[in-house]
Formats: structure tokens, C-alpha cells, sequence
């Protein structure tokens, strides 16, 4: 059950500024061609299902790319950023341009009516439980 | 060993406590230390003519955001809002809580050839980034030989 909830195809790597001096950049670059940031997360359950927050910081809508894959969920992104020409880089604490964190959703969430804000950077997922998962409370019988 | 605000893969983490032990051996480090993992993350760079840096804030209160640059010494301030429940919110879990909520502030020195006067800063998608102008004079010159 493959689900595209946004989709984009970002996929291009990220752009840097070139300088002779980022060649050496470019074969680390490509050592690292899978290596992806991990974004960090809030995740807050209520009755009516889970609220993901995960920080983004430079990811517009179009490169934002969800994907729900049975019970996985699947954020990846890029941010992008306005480098200028013959930037050289002296203190790097963010050095890559992609982000990517999966989870694995538990059955009674319902990942068809996943919703999915992107405002500031900041990805807000609302993750509703299913209809038939709403709390039912059990009588405790005290023998 | 501290956790990183965008933990990686293990080897650009092996990469990065390689380049940290180069510099733990500095002999003379500067008073304000090695800034490592504060709220926001910054990339600092620089052309010719400029200095720029990239602040990564995602979700901060516009209003609360201050950037003041005085005597060299540029600090970026603020608020963020946490997004998790009122402490006794009935039925409310919160299973993760990654992403810094607070008040912040992160400071940095800018060089020498810095002018305070061109200063500009522009937010968004989260990336605050800020370039200062490098003084005219300090720029490099050719000098022509008659």
C-alpha cells in the first residue's frame, strides 16, 4: 500500500558553491552521498491520534517528499539555501542539505488521513487514529 | 559524548570528532570556546566581500528574533515556543521530545573587516541568513607599478 501524500522529486544533490577549493568537498561529497541529517522530532499522542513536529529548517513545500509504505512513514527533504558566489566555508555545524528520519506507525493510526503542515521550517503531521481504535473503556470487575 | 543537533551517520561523526580533536589542541583557544551544539546551528562562511551566516531556526516567534551586532560582536536572540501539552493535560503523552524550546541566544565575533553599517538579515523557510559587508578599504587593491 504505497501512498504518496506529497509528492516531489527532489532528488537532484544539493548545490554548493564552487571553488577550486571544494574539490576535495566534492569527493568527500561523494563518499557521503547517502549521508542524511537527522531532524529532531516532537511527538505528542492525544485521544484523536499522534502530532509529529520535526524541524526542517530551509525545506520549502516542493521539496518535501512523505511517504507512507504499509506501516513506515517516510519523511524526506532538502533545504535549500541562497549561496553566494565564491563562498568559502569556515565553521560548518549543519554540512548537509538533506534530511531523512522513517518510523514505523502502529496499526490503529490511520495513515490514510495523515495531514501535513509545512509553515517556517517547522513540518507538523497529524496522524488521526483510526475509527475503530477510539478508546473504549474497560469495566474492571473486582471479584 | 554530547549528542549533535542533526545527529549523522557514523562516518561524518568519526570526520567531525576528528576536526574537534584538531582543535582541542589549540594552544590559545578563544574565551567564548568552540561553540558546539547551541540552538540555533550556524554555518559561517565568507566571500570576498562579504561574511555570511546561516542560522538554523526553525519555528521561532518573527517577533521575539533579535540580531544586534555591537563592537564586533554579532548575538542572535530569541524565543521558541514549545509546542508540547500544559503539564496536566488529561490523556495528552508526549513519547519524543527532540527539538529545543526556550529562549536562545548565540553569539559569534565578526572580523575586523566587518562594517556594522551593512548589515542585512533575511528569514526564511526557518534559515535565518545574515550577511555583513566587509569594509571597502580593507578589501584588496592592486596596486600599479609605474
Amino acid at each position: 500500500m504505497n501512498q504518496d501524500i506529497q509528492t516531489t522529486q527532489g532528488g537532484q544533490s544539493p548545490s554548493r558553491a564552487t571553488g577550486a577549493a571544494s574539490r576535495a568537498e566534492a569527493q568527500q561529497r561523494a563518499r557521503y552521498s547517502e549521508a542524511t541529517l537527522t531532524p529532531p522530532v516532537d511527538v505528542i499522542e492525544d485521544t484523536q491520534g499522534i502530532t509529529l513536529y520535526a524541524d526542517l529548517p530551509g525545506v520549502s513545500r516542493d521539496k518535501l517528499n512523505l511517504q507512507v509504505e504499509a506501516d513506515t512513514l517516510i519523511i524526506e527533504a532538502e533545504s535549500g539555501l541562497a549561496l553566494p558566489e565564491g563562498l568559502t566555508s569556515q565553521h560548518t555545524e549543519v554540512g548537509l542539505a538533506r534530511f531523512r528520519r522513517v518510523f514505523t506507525l502502529s496499526k490503529e493510526l490511520d495513515a490514510d488521513k495523515v495531514t501535513a503542515e509545512l509553515t517556517q521550517g517547522v513540518l507538523k503531521l497529524s496522524i488521526p487514529k483510526a475509527d475503530h481504535a477510539q478508546p473504549r473503556r474497560i469495566q474492571v470487575n473486582v471479584a | 559524548m554530547y549528542r549533535s543537533l542533526y545527529p549523522r551517520d557514523m562516518l561524518a561523526e568519526i570526520d567531525r570528532l576528528q576536526r574537534d580533536m584538531q582543535q582541542a589542541f589549540d594552544l590559545s583557544p578563544t574565551i567564548r570556546g568552540i561553540a558546539r551544539n547551541g540552538f540555533p546551528a550556524l554555518n559561517v562562511g565568507g566571500t570576498p566581500s562579504t561574511i555570511e551566516i546561516y542560522a538554523f531556526a526553525p519555528g521561532i516567534d518573527p517577533s521575539s528574533l533579535e540580531v544586534n551586532l555591537e563592537r564586533g560582536l554579532l548575538s542572535i536572540s530569541g524565543e521558541r515556543r514549545s509546542v508540547l501539552p500544559e503539564k496536566d493535560a488529561k490523556k495528552t503523552t508526549v513519547h519524543i521530545n527532540e527539538r529545543f524550546d526556550g529562549r536562545f541566544r548565540r553569539v559569534l565575533t565578526l572580523p575586523d573587516d566587518a562594517d556594522p553599517e551593512a548589515v542585512d538579515a533575511r528569514l526564511r523557510d526557518g534559515v535565518l541568513h545574515i550577511t555583513v559587508q566587509r569594509r571597502a578599504s580593507a578589501q584588496p587593491r592592486r596596486i600599479s607599478v609605474q
